[in-house]
């Protein structure tokens, strides 16, 4: 599993970074920044998930291997 | 929150913001022959109460606000994305989450140069777009982002959470003030012997301003937000409200300090100063946003828990569920509904929509939209999946909604911490107007922590 965030989507609303801090940070302007290049470890994935499914603004994808 | 001050239609947008040439009037007198406001055709009484909110919505009427949710429900139900209304000159509903998140994000055919819709509209001499008279919730691109980098850093979420002790203690002690409770017979008035006085003692810190003065930041947010039936310029208000400002910028620069509104003195665009109109109008936009909106949500908040004795105890059995708890509230109980002002005409889901007519942005109908969310009227105090709207959505997301967010998680904490149960003991009073809170909501206290 991938994890992709759309900056130009991110307003800031700050929920990943409150639900998954393991793999989001926030910058000094409170835009979310992604913490991991490469594949979420196993158990970090349902974070993952649920950080992707609380973004207001659908600005978190999760791209699973086939 | 506020449209003390507005202006020309986004579409006369310039270019380049050639700062410090506008006369806006917050602080002083308008010259003869020009308005801060333009009073729109609409005579509250001449309509009266509501007969049906399809074809005559008014955020307004007294029983509005205690039944949202219930016309939200009936306009989804009988077809009706955008609901439309002759008050206040005109204006649009857009009722589901699709409607509302499109024109959040639309800025060119919708303008934030207002975002309280009421009979005064913006006029010649208010501050002109994309500026707006409080930025930057008053602003359009391509200014807005200017004004708001110079804000979020000081809302960012890691200068936010050092507040937290802060307003920990400023509950505790407004629940020591309380005095006496003896449960069982013990009612109290959580809306105004608690969450009143919670955003507004947190922001005048911010600000520097007189902890003193904080009756009167909340009369400022009722003149600004729920007097909008009333003639423009028929009430010292507004005017009391920029006399202030100016008052405290002064004496800013006469005695500086380390708070938000030194910083936004010395603040810097494009390497040119801002001029004092700017300042105060994004210092008035500080004081007045937070205010009734947050202490709106810990109302609602504690008017829910009040009835739900299922979920209160869940907190207290499993203090980790606020996490999900907290943005359940926000969802089910979204204070704000923004506005826009139509920029040009054009048609809106075969809506004809015409310049200058107004645009309720209704979130918290958003948030109860069963396209967007599993059973939406129901509390579920764990749910999982909540892209709720409560912040707005698009470039306007609450600037403090970090703060916000700080405040209402720990006023319930202390709360339910304070008074493990309780019950409602009378009417709820509701606000009126686009912030939907609890303006007295009596409690009766049935049991008081050790």
């Amino acid at each position: 599993m991938r994890v992709h965030l759309d900056s130009e989507k991110c307003q800031g609303h700050n929920r990943c970074y409150g639900l998954a801090p393991e793999l989001f940070d926030v910058d000094d302007f409170g835009q979310a920044v992604l913490l991991i290049e490469g594949d979420v470890p196993d158990e970090l994935q349902a974070k993952a998930r649920l950080a992707a499914s609380n973004c207001p603004e659908y600005a978190i994808k999760i791209v699973e291997h086939s | 929150m506020t449209d003390t001050v507005d202006n020309q239609p986004a579409t006369d947008a310039p270019a380049s913001i050639p700062m410090g040439e506008y006369v806006a009037p917050i602080f002083g007198d308008s010259p003869e022959g020009t308005h801060v406001w333009q009073r729109v055709p609409y005579d509250a009484a001449h309509y009266g109460a509501v007969g049906d909110f399809a074809v005559d919505f008014d955020h307004a009427d007294p029983a509005y606000n205690p039944n949202a949710p219930k016309v939200w429900k009936q306009l989804r139900e009988n077809g009706c994305p955008v609901a439309h209304s002759d008050r206040y000159g005109g204006m649009w509903i857009p009722i589901t989450h699709e409607t509302v998140n499109e024109v959040a994000y639309d800025t060119q055919h919708f303008t934030s140069r207002s975002v309280v819709v009421s009979v005064g509209r913006p006029g010649d001499l208010s501050m002109p777009a994309p500026i707006g008279g409080a930025p930057p919730i008053t602003s359009d691109p391509p200014f807005h982002n200017m004004a708001r980098r110079l804000l979020l850093p000081a809302f960012a979420p890691k200068q936010i959470e050092p507040w937290e002790p802060e307003v920990r203690l400023l509950c505790q002690k407004l629940l020591d003030e309380i005095g006496e409770v003896v449960a069982g017979e013990t009612v109290i008035d959580a809306a105004v012997q608690y969450a009143q006085n919670i955003p507004v003692n947190v922001i005048g810190r911010m600000l520097g301003f007189p902890a003193a003065d904080e009756a009167l930041f909340r009369k400022f947010v009722h003149d600004a937000l729920e007097r909008i039936t009333e003639e423009p310029g028929t009430f010292d208000g507004i005017d009391e409200l920029g006399q202030y400002i100016l008052a405290q910028i002064q004496d800013h620069r006469a005695h500086p300090r380390d708070d938000l509104t030194d910083y936004l003195l010395h603040v810097e665009i494009e390497g040119q100063p801002v001029n004092d109109e700017i300042v105060g109008g994004m210092i008035i936009l500080l004081l007045i946003a937070g205010i009734d909106t947050t202490w709106s949500a810990i109302g609602s908040s504690l008017w829910h828990l009040a009835q739900h004795p299922e979920d209160h105890q869940r907190l207290l059995d499993d203090p980790e569920v606020m996490t999900f708890a907290l943005e359940e509230f926000l969802r089910a109980y979204a204070p704000v509904t923004m506005a826009r002002m139509v920029a040009e005409d054009h048609d809106f889901h075969g809506c004809p929509m015409k310049k200058d007519d107004w645009v309720l942005l209704p979130f918290p109908a958003a948030n109860r939209d069963p396209h967007q969310f599993e059973d939406p009227d129901t509390f579920i105090v764990d749910r999982q999946e909540n892209r709720h709207a409560a912040f707005g959505l698009g470039i306007h997301r609450c600037l403090g909604s970090n703060l916000a967010r700080l405040e209402l998680k720990v006023a319930i904490e202390e709360f339910i911490a304070r008074f493990p149960a309780f019950e409602l003991a009378g009417d709820t009073r509701w606000s009126v107007g686009q912030i939907r809170g609890p303006r007295q909501l009596p409690i009766r206290i049935l049991a008081v922590a050790d």
